[in-house]
């Protein structure tokens, strides 16, 4: 018996934060003089490993396209060889030296991505062993990295692939903290190590949460913060004091937060309530920093035209309301009105299953929004699980949508991925086919599973 | 969507004072029925007095005030079981929330029938999402007991209980073994223990029986008797192959025991001797990751698999984020049957998941979620295809008496279609 919650809540700990893109404008003149510190070797601790596995010289011929930024090509030519996009175009695209793949009656989009998932830090099973998402012995852990907690034989990142099309995700720590540490992107690729998953280049971000999580936790353990004016205080202090780190002696948390004043690490925050939201962007205006995104955003209908203005994200849901005092106010229309208001909108998961179908819970809110009088193309509406998403965590300019030169992760959909009654029939991960419904053996199996009843199967 | 406009015109039905059932037909409409078969074109639907008396296809023959549903999809309202709907406003503020009873000295004993709130947000959320009827029950924490069911409907009028003590529930497995003391060892214990102090019910209102002998309150020994004698169904929180063999083989003590399984993401492991023990299993619609230890073997083809061993299967309004989901997920059961190896179900099946099989599991079979004469004037008329995302209904009708679709969602829709605060604050915009 897992998940008889009966309605009646989602895990608090679960949920995390939001950060924003860039950094543009707002890095802090004080830290001009400092760099991040690198290994001895001179790289960035922990390097990504990950390099694309072989693929074959591809064509998709004869399918729908979405090209992630809201462009539909009908009886449209996917071309992607050596991991890349090649071109993207309609049926008059030349497709010799490539291996044609015929689309007809199905739809092409760029791989799905995952803003907001804890895959690796909460894996399956879902025991005490393998709780590692929040570092919940101080309001203020900047210092820790998700990455440390992924486990890369999580089976829920085979299904996220399998049923979901996602290519590339962000693991975030939890949200029982105020600044929950560093956030890491992953290529959704079966590895033996976290490195073997990384995304290369990708940026860090770090996870932060308002609201009601961090102060119960601490308020729970008779500390501060034990109030939402406690979640401030700590949180100024906090930025106060790293602006004046200057990196002579090395601390961890303070080089994370140099690097979010310097607009490198992207600020990913977990807040609910509209007026909250608002102290939120005002806060990092005083302290010279920039949210990237809002997780778990359900009240941000009610300030698109600032989310607008300050140029950050809403990362949703479609429809979770009402399990935390934070989330009564969540709406279905909430997408549908923030893109009325010409703010950003990325449909997040949060969860393990949610990953699985993140295009029906775009289809959720786009409806929604229909009723409304809001009509947004589905091509548009693609960008959602896509391009939005690439671009709230700093990796647009590599994946995220189907444009020449960019990195090959396409779903080949078996029908209108705005449908529920459509799954993906093949997923490529930089050109590689890393998932193929009519191939029993692409479909990875992680260790975990092995020997185990189930094993191999459908899913 | 020129279906749509056309119902939102034709008002006439709308107008009839509210609590008193009405008698319409809705003609030239897609009709699922909800007992498993496909939708029939062109079809209608009689309401007499409340309740169903006529589908068909074609033109009835009937001078009923007309609604012309233009093609749109009319179906039985969706029957949501397990629930806890009417039982708390926000799941985090518990002073709210009435789905636990943790420091509860009474366990099997526990009735939601005297607190569920008709008015709760929860229930007009999902009565506007087509949910007409539901199961609601509380979860079992004091004790592996969680205490008395019932069948509600989503009405509104201060009548929700359509049926008290419907059904009592039990975990074992994982979660149950942690509530006996640590392990499923006690669970199985506990329930034996309990069944037949149960059964022996006058003893334990005797004298001779010194209190620290008996497990069970007299007010829950009297509950779990109806269990015992087959009378209240018994509904069993349990995932793993082997517990549910275990389940089943309780009918070898307790003969009478109507069991129905809970959850069972095993299920299709051990399809064959659930269908032979003719239980019914309300199923966990898409669980395919392994949540736990006893849910290795978890597939979205669970349930497809077990239909087709010949199982009856309700999906789990539990093991979703909100009930309304329960179209969305029967919409995948019906996707996975394009997927190579995969198990689903037709879109008959699908629909007669969320429909007339909960409501046959839950005691009300040919009463709700079925569209047949005699049945209770439950009906949606939906803006597209019920299990396709997305769509909602555009009427209610419940007991045959239309039901209002506004709640605190749609008035915050209503408050926040534009963000223009130019005159007033939005406070006065309401």
């Amino acid at each position: 018996m897992k998940k008889y919650t009966l309605l009646a809540c989602a895990a608090a700990f679960a949920v995390a934060g939001c950060s924003t893109t860039g950094g543009d404008g707002l890095a802090s003149a004080s830290t001009k003089d400092w760099t991040a510190p690198v290994g001895k070797d001179g790289n960035a601790p922990f390097p990504s490993t990950y390099t694309p596995y072989p693929g074959r010289p591809t064509a998709l011929i004869g399918a729908t396209v979405y090209d992630g930024r809201g462009g539909r090509i009908d009886n449209g030519t996917v071309l992607f060889r050596d991991g890349k996009v090649v071109a993207v175009g309609d049926a008059s695209l030349a497709t010799e030296g490539y291996d044609r793949i015929d689309g007809s009656g199905k739809f092409v989009t760029p791989g799905v991505i995952d803003i907001h998932s804890h895959l690796g830090d909460y894996p399956t099973p879902s025991v005490q062993a393998h709780s590692d998402g929040n570092e919940a012995t101080s309001p203020m852990t900047p210092e820790v990295w998700a990455e440390h907690s992924v486990w890369p034989q999580d089976p829920g990142f085979t299904r996220a692939l399998a049923n979901g099309g996602v290519t590339s995700l962000q693991i975030l720590p939890g949200s029982a903290n105020l600044t929950g540490g560093r956030s890491v992107t992953l290529k959704n690729v079966s590895a033996r190590t976290v490195q073997g998953m990384k995304f290369p280049g990708a940026p860090y971000g770090m996870k932060m949460a308002c609201g009601e999580n961090p102060k119960r936790v601490y308020g729970g353990k008779g500390r501060t913060p034990s109030t939402r004016m406690g979640n401030f205080a700590v949180n100024r202090q906090m930025w106060l004091d790293a602006e004046a780190y200057d990196g002579k002696k090395r601390d961890l948390g303070k080089e994370t937060l140099k690097g979010v004043l310097d607009g490198e690490i992207l600020v990913h925050n977990h807040c609910y309530r509209a007026d909250e939201m608002a102290l939120v962007m005002d806060m990092a205006k005083e302290m010279g920093y920039k949210v990237t995104a809002f997780h778990h955003a359900v009240e941000a209908y009610k300030i698109g035209d600032l989310l607008r203005e300050n140029d950050v994200c809403s990362a949703i849901w479609a429809d979770w309301y009402g399990f935390k005092m934070e989330a009564y106010d969540g709406i279905l229309e909430n997408a549908a009105l923030l893109r009325q208001a010409d703010a950003c909108v990325v449909i997040h998961s949060d969860d393990e299953n949610g990953i699985q179908r993140l295009n029906q819970e775009a289809a959720k809110a786009q409806a929604a929004g229909h009723r409304l009088g809001i009509d947004i193309p589905d091509a548009e509406v693609v960008g959602w699980f896509t391009y939005n998403a690439a671009k709230a965590m700093g990796i647009a300019e590599m994946t995220g949508s189907l444009e020449a030169g960019k990195m090959a992760d396409v779903v080949l959909w078996n029908g209108d991925p705005l449908s529920v009654y459509s799954r993906p029939e093949k997923v490529w991960v930089d050109g590689a086919l890393m998932f193929d419904a009519m191939d029993r053996k692409r479909r990875p199996v992680s260790d975990f599973e092995l020997g185990q009843p189930g094993e191999g199967d459908v899913k | 969507m020129k279906a749509l406009a056309t119902l939102l015109a034709s008002a006439a039905i709308a107008v009839a004072a509210p609590a008193a059932a009405q008698s319409f037909v809705v003609t030239n409409a897609t009709v699922a029925s909800g007992d498993g078969s496909e939708p029939i074109e062109s079809g209608y639907v009689v309401v007499e007095n409340g309740k169903v008396s006529a589908i068909g296809s074609g033109t009835p023959a009937s001078n009923l005030p007309a609604i012309d549903a233009n093609g749109a999809w009319v179906t039985p309202g969706i029957f949501a079981t397990l629930t806890s709907l009417g039982l708390w406003d926000v799941g985090a503020v518990s002073e709210s929330n009435d789905t636990r009873a943790g420091g509860a000295p009474f366990s099997a004993a526990l009735d939601v029938a005297p607190v569920i709130n008709p008015s709760s947000q929860h229930i007009l959320v999902h009565r506007a999402s087509g949910i007409t009827r539901a199961a609601t029950v509380t979860l079992p924490s004091s004790s592996i007991f969680g205490g008395q069911g019932a069948v509600i409907d989503l009405g509104a009028d201060p009548d929700a209980v359509t049926q008290a003590r419907a059904f009592q529930v039990v975990a074992l497995g994982e979660y149950g073994g942690r509530i006996a003391g640590g392990s499923r060892v006690a669970t199985h214990t506990l329930l034996r223990a309990a069944l037949r102090e149960a059964s022996a019910n006058r003893a334990a209102t005797s004298a001779d029986i010194r209190s620290d002998e008996v497990l069970l309150t007299r007010f829950d020994a009297a509950a779990l008797a109806p269990v015992v004698r087959g009378e209240q169904p018994l509904y069993v929180y349990v995932e793993r192959a082997s517990d549910i063999r275990s389940t089943l083989a309780l009918k070898r003590e307790f003969p009478r025991l109507d069991l129905v399984l809970v959850g069972a993401s095993e299920g299709w492991l051990v399809a064959r001797e659930i269908a032979a023990a003719g239980v019914p299993v309300i199923a966990d619609g898409l669980d395919d990751l392994p949540a736990n230890f006893e849910e290795l073997a978890a597939t979205q083809s669970n349930i497809g698999r077990m239909v087709k061993a010949g199982v009856k299967v309700a999906l789990n309004a539990a093991a979703m984020e909100n009930p309304r989901n329960l179209n969305q997920y029967a919409g995948n059961l019906v996707a996975l049957t394009r997927m190579p190896g995969a198990d689903g179900l037709s879109w008959g099946q699908a629909f007669a998941a969320i429909t007339s099989v909960p409501a046959s599991i839950s005691g009300m079979g040919g009463q709700a979620g079925v569209l047949a004469p005699g049945a209770m004037g439950d009906l949606v008329i939906w803006d597209g295809d019920p299990l396709q995302v997305g769509s909602m209904p555009v009427k209610v009708f419940i007991d045959g008496v239309e039901q209002p679709l506004d709640n605190h969602q749609s008035r915050l829709k209503e408050r926040y279609r534009d963000l223009d605060e130019s005159d007033l604050p939005k406070g006065y915009d309401w």
